[in-house]
């Protein structure tokens, strides 16, 4: 190649084979500058399609090994953080649509007055009933509309807690969107996962949603005021639960009827110490 | 369909580091999928294909490993591959929610030029 004016790489040859040809380019070399030009040579670099070892071609491999929701788990960890330093125990309060997490968290927030200062943020597609209904017990309430998502992420988690007085709080509960599947994946920094089923869904749902049930520090079977008339069958719900749910406390309660809300409340009061001796 | 997100935070992430590597394209995406992460890979390669043109990886061959779950036993201190949502350690029916694999949702290399 030509150190000074770098001619034999202008422009590309067009074909593989070995060829001799004139030399046409308009290029003129500066004074004092001439050299015969021999483009008679081999090709080694993958510059046409047709050449034959271009799928051997060294592409760079780049290793990343980066979570694929990095940047939400980022998120979640700077919420957790940030739930540590004001000694606030954060749940994350998932289940399907209807299992009565909004019910539930009624009654938590009637039961736990006088024992914990509650907060909440609930996340919903649309609307923002759930956070007027919940409002009714007094206790400070975000809502978070997500439009077309189908579960909340940690960021906009930390967006809502902006609206909140974080520091007069001992218990954040987030309510997630209505959804067994997506919010399995979406770690908000939450200290605890609930996850409720209801008696009216069906006894094998944790055996057909694992994730969810897998990860779930607690699991709350609501509405057993209907435990009859939806034909309950608890024995194996419960047993489903077990098996899909290793680590997880299990609690039967009705929400309505206030029977088994106690053991839950406590449940929690207790958890709030525990995790302040972790820190 | 929480996959569709989640491929695009791949190809986000892909890209912005093959840019930084100044390539121009995308060849090959290797992911890990944990057994238990919550994503399907089918639904993973459906998601891909409808979100690829147009990107770096308009192009590009992905590859999913997928990752059995394993539990680590609290009394035999073994790892057990958890299946069939079975949590009991096969040797000392010990039940254990120590999951140490299945959860990974990663990108863990590419090839690029």
């Amino acid at each position: 190649m030509c150190d000074t004016c770098g001619c034999s790489n202008l422009p590309p040859a067009p074909a593989r084979d070995e060829h001799t040809h004139a030399h046409t380019y308009a290029q003129s070399h500066g004074p004092g500058h001439e050299h015969p030009h021999e483009h008679d040579h081999d090709h080694c670099h993958g510059l046409t399609d047709r050449h034959e070892h271009a799928a051997a071609h060294s592409y760079q491999t780049v290793v990343v090994n980066q979570a694929l929701l990095g940047a939400n788990n980022r998120l979640a960890e700077q919420n957790r953080g940030a739930f540590r330093a004001l000694d606030m125990l954060a749940l994350n309060v998932v289940s399907s649509p209807g299992s009565g997490k909004t019910t539930l968290l009624q009654a938590t927030l009637n039961g736990l007055r006088g024992r914990l200062r509650c907060g909440v943020i609930v996340g919903d597609l649309a609307t923002d009933n759930d956070a007027m209904r919940l409002r009714g017990t007094g206790a400070p309430v975000v809502q978070i509309a997500t439009g077309t998502m189908c579960h909340l992420e940690a960021g906009m988690v930390a967006q809502a807690l902006k609206k909140l007085d974080v520091r007069a709080l001992d218990l954040l509960l987030v309510e997630n969107v209505g959804n067994l599947v997506c919010p399995a994946s979406f770690d908000l920094g939450e200290a605890l996962r609930v996850v409720l089923l209801s008696v009216t869904e069906g006894e094998d749902k944790p055996l057909k949603y694992p994730p969810i049930f897998v990860s779930a520090d607690a699991v709350v079977v609501t509405k057993m005021d209907l435990e009859a008339a939806a034909g309950f069958d608890r024995e194996a719900a419960l047993r489903n639960i077990r098996q899909a749910s290793p680590k997880a406390e299990l609690f039967e309660l009705s929400a309505k009827t206030g029977s088994g809300m106690e053991a839950w409340c406590d449940y929690l009061v207790t958890a709030r110490k525990k995790w302040l001796e972790l820190a | 369909m929480h996959e569709l997100a989640i491929m695009q935070s791949a190809l986000d992430m892909a890209e912005e580091k093959a840019l930084a590597a100044g390539a121009s394209q995308i060849h090959r995406l290797r992911l890990r999928i944990g057994e238990l992460s919550g994503v399907v890979p089918e639904a993973l390669r459906f998601a891909y294909e409808a979100l690829r043109p147009g990107t770096m990886a308009a192009e590009a061959e992905l590859e999913i490993e997928e990752i059995p779950a394993l539990c680590c036993c609290p009394a035999c201190n073994a790892d057990f591959h958890v299946a069939a949502l079975n949590f009991e350690c096969p040797k000392c029916h010990q039940r254990s929610g120590d999951l140490r694999k299945g959860n990974e949702m990663d990108l863990t290399s590419m090839e690029i030029s």
